[in-house]
């Protein structure tokens, strides 16, 4: 059976597996057997989750050197692995560091790369959901290995219990690491929820949110469901709620099992960032907006009424 | 200083984007081109940059002819001249060949920074500015929310999902920037009649000393084996709310077993 490498996402508050994590080796046992690739510290805690769902190791990479750069170490590392394990493939998560990671290991190694994957087959055929999910596109890297970033809540984690040997990596920075250095990490979200593009559900607020205040009713309510908080680029723009939680076209690509949107009217730019959830919930004042288009339940009425009414609702059946 | 600012022209953002039946590449001519959005804070903050630095800001994009407005419109806003590398080969081009070619046009001119947005609408891969990092040998500072260069010394904030990474690089750096970044200004009367008089220089792949087999769409290391648009939704159920526009979304959430 061939390697498959994996490249773990860890959870950023607890150094725990990311969900992605499970996703990815679920697809990656398709393709072969899979390892994984894991910066920092816990490795061995990981093991056995990482076990369940069929890694037969997991390559410990950990030294304050190798986490004080950006994106290089992980290419050194994987390159080193690709050529001593015979690797036949590589799936890392549709992060920032995982798409820029991919794009230097298929320049170095000379892969192709597909990005942004959904699905992948047995025989390696990538799907992708493209500009902003009005196409579905299949491709193949036809050269190299196959190197993919796939995007998060493309596939449903299914254990395959197997032992994961741990393998420590001994490394230290390269010369192309070193170009770069992190010298401070700021934690600036709004914290406590989950991680907007692998987030369940998704609970968004935009123009008709009205301001920053107003986004008070769109936070309670995601905090019934235990969703997280996303805004439109007007949302956004007029500095109601932190860029880092836009979706669309210019922001972030979700894809929950729930999506309930408040006060957004669904221009393109909105829908191309989140037109792939599965269930789709609408709130307007405005019965034209074009995002009832795409409501499996839709309500035109005022978010200041209907909003509340469904977190009490939720709130007091969940009591 | 010496600044770069890579472009991109992209289908309208506001346009429906299709692949063309022929050969699955992107439909250029469905939609109007027009500067990639997340480059427009690319050429802002080389612009910004160069003002508070002193400097030239060369606009660098690879397209077809008519990409050449797209390097008018960056030279509009005040950028000092442009390289637009066309060459029918390139049709087609994956994100390999097309930071070959970047870095190939980029090399050896002595830049101190190479600015990108940190990606296009179009194809949105978010991966060109890492790739040409790793081709040029130099650092990557990318996702930036704040650029500041002292000397030779650059300092960004990287955005992260749990906020943003101070990340310090030395010149010569690729840059990528998102769009929270600056506010682009608007190109005004007399930037856009100086423009027309600003030195672009039109270049080929040879003139990059690349073979034209190395690059488009039959050289591409990854293929496209088919597509479709997305079936369109079913129409889903809207009501108007009569004071229980709440309570009937719970019922629909918890028909549905969300609640």
């Amino acid at each position: 059976m061939t390697t498959v490498l994996v490249l773990a996402e860890r959870d950023s508050s607890n150094g725990t597996v990311k969900k992605t994590t499970l996703e990815l080796l679920t697809l990656a046992r398709r393709l072969g057997e899979p390892q994984v690739v894991w910066f920092g510290d816990q490795g061995s805690e990981a093991a056995s989750v990482l076990g369940e769902y069929g890694a037969s190791a997991v390559h410990v990479v950990q030294g304050q050197d190798m986490a004080d750069h950006p994106v290089v170490p992980i290419v050194d590392v994987l390159q080193a692995l690709v050529t001593e394990l015979d690797a036949t493939a590589v799936l890392v998560p549709s992060s920032a560091d995982g798409k820029e990671a991919a794009g230097r290991l298929a320049v170095r190694i000379g892969s192709g790369v597909i990005t942004d994957a959904v699905d992948i087959s047995e025989s390696g055929v990538a799907t992708q959901s493209v500009f902003g999910g009005s196409t579905v596109v299949h491709s193949t890297v036809t050269h190299g290995i196959g190197i993919y970033t796939v995007r998060p809540n493309s596939v449903a984690p299914e254990p395959a219990p197997t032992t994961c040997d741990v393998v420590d990596v001994d490394t230290t920075a390269s010369e192309a690491a070193k170009t770069a250095r992190v010298v401070e990490r700021t934690v600036a979200g709004k914290g406590g929820r989950p991680e907007l593009t692998e987030a369940a559900v998704v609970v968004s607020g935009g123009r008709g949110v009205g301001g920053a205040e107003g986004f008070e009713v769109i936070e309670k309510l995601a905090d019934s469901l235990g969703a997280a908080v996303g805004a439109s680029r007007a949302a956004t723009d007029a500095g109601w709620y932190p860029h880092q939680y836009q979706v669309g076209q210019t922001g972030k690509t979700v894809s929950p099992q729930l999506y309930i949107a408040n006060g957004i009217s669904g221009a393109i730019q909105h829908r191309a960032g989140m037109q792939t959830s599965k269930v789709v919930v609408v709130v307007n004042k405005d019965a034209e907006a074009p995002l009832f288009e795409l409501a499996d339940f839709g309500v035109v009425g005022d978010l200041f009424e209907v909003v509340p009414q469904l977190t009490d609702e939720i709130d007091s059946r969940s009591n | 200083m010496k600044i770069a600012v890579c472009v991109k022209q992209v289908p309208d953002t506001w346009a429906e984007k299709t692949l063309s039946a022929e050969d699955s590449t992107l439909d250029r001519a469905a939609a109007d081109g027009v500067l990639n959005e997340l480059d427009e804070y690319a050429v802002e903050e080389a612009l910004q940059l160069a003002e508070a630095h002193g400097g030239e800001v060369t606009v660098v994009s690879m397209g077809p002819e008519r990409a050449a407005e797209t390097v008018r419109k960056a030279l509009s806003m005040g950028a000092d001249a442009g390289i637009h590398i066309v060459d029918d080969s390139l049709h087609g081009s994956d994100a390999i060949a097309t930071s070959a070619v970047l870095a190939a046009a980029l090399a050896g001119k002595g830049f101190d920074l190479i600015v990108f947005g940190s990606e296009s609408t179009d194809a949105r891969m978010s991966v060109i500015p890492a790739m040409v990092a790793e081709r040029l040998g130099i650092a990557q500072l990318t996702f930036a929310q704040r650029v500041s260069v002292s000397g030779s010394d650059v300092t960004i904030e990287r955005v992260t999902d749990y906020g943003f990474d101070t990340v310090k690089g030395s010149t010569p750096a690729v840059i990528s920037v998102v769009e929270k970044i600056n506010e682009p200004r608007y190109p005004s009367f007399k930037g856009i009649m100086a423009a027309k008089k600003k030195p672009v220089d039109t270049v080929t792949v040879a003139d990059l000393g690349l073979e034209a087999a190395t690059v488009g769409q039959a050289a591409a290391w990854s293929a496209v084996q088919d597509f479709a648009a997305r079936p369109p939704k079913p129409a889903g159920t809207v009501v108007t709310d009569e004071g229980d526009g709440g309570s009937r979304i719970a019922a629909y959430l918890t028909e549905q077993k969300f609640i």
